[in-house]
């Protein structure tokens, strides 16, 4: 093997291995710019479908649920068409471990294009903004949502 | 049909794609990596290339199969990046017990032996997959996983059973099996126990105490689980000399404390215990003070010369600096004159021939590994996937600190090996089950919530 040749596969390793690193960022792209609901692959062509099938989707519809205190803060949930249940059973969509949280506690459900929180019967109560929710109210976009100790908002 | 493509927009990618296409990138950058030892050293392509080669890549299908199978929501990097990892230290591996070497140790340089290990390592991950399928059953064992931790820690001191190799009694021998290590175990089983018991007592670390100047001070009563810590990770450092253990383990506990409650007081009382305890070991035991006075004049002729002295480390800081910023290329540099390169030292050994560009990217994989680990941790919605997600993560990035620290001279040298590098079966298995855990929780994290049959009742099916 001439010397020339090794430099030249030693370079090419180099440059292969930060190749690697660099294409495994960019797998994780959509993790750092933006949310990871990011359509995977926009080469694909799948987006133009995509923005047919969704006539629906208006301005100003929340697609998030942010948790913004509480021991969980920083959790994200993309909504979708499901019902969001909050408590500290372990079946629950948000599951807290939160003594001042009952284990069914509250109830995100969308309702022609706005999201619902209900109260499931909790001991010690939910509350939108100061006042608690009695029966099924809306939530609007960025309005806190406190059960126990826990406080979550929808984003768009 | 219109709100089956909604539930795709907003559901995250699984990126099943991605995923293939980097591990058959890592498999074929090992590959390479094995032809340009041969190159250089042989002049030909090794005939063991297509073993290994086609082996790893084979291992590697069967551990990507199970975990489309048995956790397809599970983060896309982790997999790929734990391939490459451990197929450049198989070629470190193999590249070391190629060359010539007049030292001792040179002989126990074994690649089939690890990549035999790397196939029981990918085993566990398997089994670990298939039959842990919700991580929150690990919750119910907390106090279990803390008593396993602890027999597994103190086992070698057992008389016959334990053994003392290089000065460290670490190793437990089982007859007709070999040595294993039970600390690498034990981590698994302390972490799954410090996020357990966290879970159930961070309210009251995190809210009961007073406030002195800028930090929240614990009550007095609150530092018992502290202290208990740090008196075992002594008792390890002491009894069984092996610093490298020792600091992992409170590093750790203190981490996911800190993790708990967000309170910096719990890391400066951390900091404080252990450098207090580690000078006062330091003191009192001659092995400690050694370690000590290497770390502080590495190039000193009379401990150069020592047993146990000053050569290994200067060898290692040597081959960094003929390797220089490029390297001298797989194969062409002598990194077989570091005693040890094949275990403790493959991190020099590789900087010798990848040189610090090499070195860079292989730190950026852990960096990117340990990043993939706490984004579990943020996005996992209950306490305690956070917080074991989140120490998982810290013990791998601890651990890779503390070696690379040490053999940098950054910090004392510890007896430490490089996850998924360094020659070791208990090392590799453990590092595996780590991976599989993490896996198992990133899969429940990204899961899209559980669906609905209809839309108005209550009744909603879980999908375990």
């Amino acid at each position: 093997m001439s010397e020339l040749t090794l430099l030249l596969i030693r370079l090419a390793f180099l440059a292969v291995l930060w190749f690697f690193v660099i294409a495994a960022v960019g797998v994780i792209r959509t993790d750092l710019f933006g949310s990871r609901t990011a359509p995977a692959g926009p080469r694909k062509g799948v987006k133009p479908a995509k923005a047919v099938a969704k006539p629906k989707s208006k301005k100003g519809e929340p697609r998030q649920l942010v948790v913004t205190g509480g021991p969980l803060q920083g959790t994200t949930i993309n909504l979708t068409e499901t019902p969001i249940t909050i408590g500290r059973a372990s079946d629950a969509t948000l599951v807290v471990s939160d003594d001042y949280a009952s284990s069914r506690h509250a109830r995100l459900f969308p309702q022609d294009g706005q999201w619902i929180v209900e109260d499931l019967g909790s001991t010690n109560g939910t509350y939108l903004e100061r006042s608690k929710v009695t029966r099924p109210t809306p939530v609007p976009l960025g309005v806190p949502v406190r059960v126990g100790k826990t406080v979550i908002e929808l984003r768009k | 049909m219109s709100e089956v493509a909604e539930a795709s927009v907003t559901m995250p990618a699984k990126r099943r794609v991605a995923q293939l296409a980097m591990l058959a990138f890592a498999v074929a950058i090992v590959m390479g990596a094995y032809a340009n030892v041969g190159l250089a050293m042989g002049g030909a392509i090794p005939s063991g290339m297509l073993t290994y080669g086609l082996g790893l890549g084979a291992l590697m299908l069967a551990a990507y199969l199970v975990l489309a199978r048995f956790a397809p929501w599970a983060d896309p990097l982790i997999l790929p990046l734990v391939t490459l990892i451990n197929g450049l230290g198989l070629v470190m591996i193999f590249r070391l017990s190629e060359s010539p070497s007049t030292l001792p140790s040179a002989k126990l340089a074994s690649p089939s032996t690890q990549l035999m290990w790397t196939f029981v390592g990918i085993l566990m991950f398997s089994l670990t997959l298939i039959f842990l399928r919700d991580h929150r059953a690990l919750q119910r064992l907390t106090y279990t996983a803390g008593a396993v931790g602890l027999i597994l820690l103190i086992s070698p001191l057992t008389p016959f059973l334990g053994q003392e190799i290089n000065g460290a009694r670490i190793w437990v021998g089982i007859p007709g099996v070999g040595q294993i290590q039970p600390a690498e175990f034990a981590k698994l089983a302390l972490v799954v126990f410090f996020a357990g018991y966290l879970v159930a007592k961070r309210d009251v670390l995190a809210l009961a105490g007073r406030r002195l100047l800028f930090i929240d001070l614990p009550r007095a009563r609150d530092l018992g689980p502290v202290l208990i810590t740090w008196g075992v990770s002594l008792g390890v450092l002491v009894m069984q000399k092996d610093l490298g253990s020792s600091l992992l383990l409170f590093g750790t506990f203190v981490a996911m404390l800190y993790i708990a409650t967000q309170r910096s007081s719990w890391v400066i009382i951390g900091i404080l215990l252990f450098v207090g305890g580690a000078i006062m070991a330091g003191m009192l035991f001659n092995h400690v003070q050694q370690r000590f006075n290497v770390y502080l004049n590495p190039g000193d002729p009379v401990l150069f010369d020592a047993v146990g002295g000053s050569a290994q480390l200067m060898q290692g800081l040597f081959a960094m600096g003929s390797g220089g910023i490029l390297g001298t290329g797989l194969g062409q540099g002598h990194p077989e004159l570091i005693p040890l390169a094949f275990s403790d030292f493959i991190f020099p050994a590789t900087g010798e021939e990848l040189g610090l560009t090499g070195l860079m990217a292989l730190l950026m994989m852990y960096a990117l590994l340990v990043e993939r680990g706490l984004r579990t941790s943020v996005a996992a919605r209950d306490p305690f996937s956070k917080l074991l997600a989140g120490g998982l993560s810290f013990l791998l990035a601890w651990q890779v600190f503390i070696i690379v620290g040490g053999v940098t001279n950054l910090i004392p040298l510890t007896g430490l090996v490089t996850p998924f590098m360094s020659q070791g079966g208990s090392a590799l298995l453990s590092n595996w089950i780590l991976i599989a855990l993490l896996v198992r929780m990133s899969d429940a994290a990204r899961k899209p919530p559980p669906q609905a049959i209809q839309n108005e009742g209550m009744t909603q099916v879980f999908q375990r």
